[in-house]
């Protein structure tokens, strides 16, 4: 999410693919680096209720995530 | 004599007029061009009239691909989400639904309420700014702004709280426009027929 813009696409691949991998963590690693807070959408498996996770490393999404949100952290309005 | 030197000022303006044009001219013409993405193009976007509306399209299909249909539907049909708090102060509240929730509103601060009672609790003023560097001109589209704070309470409540300014209801909500929002939320719910996931108050 970018403020002015919305929804941007910042990278896409197969976090199965080695080169597609390197890729995403770098882009990962930026966001984080510029402040974002990434958070991955997840269902419940029991409920079905929907709730975020945020990841502070790669290696913290989930395997079936399809996305991650990049997101401006939060501070006090 | 004064009227005279006037005259006389206004005969040389009229006369050297060609010239003061003639040499605007050249100096147009031998100065390079200006570049056109150093201003230009760049204040063309910014009055893009659909930029923000596009966004906001695709701030409402992401909202609605993260969040659960009767989340969606309420967000469409009252414009905001509840969530519900994940700390209880009794065990007994572990049972039935959760001792207080917030309602998420585009741009205005969360609103803590007591379900059960309808009792505001407070506004937690929280916001997402540019950290790109725009000089916090721009936000996030109201739908983003919704699901930044869907994605922060429900991923880590007491961070985000913690990084909020709390205030008593009433700085930024009108208390009134929020009891009603609440009974909205109920009539909401009874017209829908669905068992709500968090038992409230219906007045």
């Amino acid at each position: 999410m970018k403020p002015g813009h919305g929804e941007v696409l910042l990278a896409e691949g197969d976090p199965r693919v080695e080169e597609d991998e390197e890729r995403l963590i770098e882009e990962f690693r930026r966001q984080l680096d510029e402040g974002m807070w990434a958070a991955v959408p997840t269902t419940h498996p029991g409920s079905g209720r929907r709730e975020a996770q945020l990841v502070k490393n790669f290696t913290d999404i989930p395997i079936e995530a399809e996305r991650v949100i990049f997101f401006p952290r939060a501070s006090g309005g | 004599m004064l009227f005279a030197l006037l005259a006389l000022a206004l005969i040389a303006l009229v006369l050297a007029t060609p010239l003061i044009v003639n040499a605007i001219e050249r100096r147009r013409a031998t100065r390079p061009p200006r570049r056109r993405d150093e201003g230009g193009l760049e204040q063309l976007s910014l009055y893009d009239p659909g930029r923000e509306r596009r966004a906001e399209q695709r701030a409402r299909e992401l909202l609605r691909s993260c969040v659960n249909e009767e989340e969606w539907s309420m967000y469409r049909d009252l414009g905001f989400i509840r969530v519900a708090g994940r700390h209880a102060r009794r065990e007994s509240d572990k049972q039935g639904g959760p001792a207080y929730a917030y309602l998420v509103y585009p741009h205005k601060p969360i609103v803590a309420y007591v379900p059960a009672s309808g009792q505001l609790l407070s506004e937690y003023c929280v916001e997402f700014p540019d950290l790109a560097g725009a000089g916090g001109r721009h936000r996030l589209p109201a739908s983003d702004d919704v699901l930044a704070k869907w994605m922060a309470l429900t991923s880590d409540e007491d961070r985000v709280i913690r990084r909020a300014n709390l205030h008593l209801v009433g700085r930024q909500h009108d208390p009134a426009r929020v009891r009603r929002d609440l009974w909205r939320l109920a009539e909401w719910e009874r017209r829908r027929g669905s068992q709500p996931e968090i038992q409230q108050k219906s007045r």
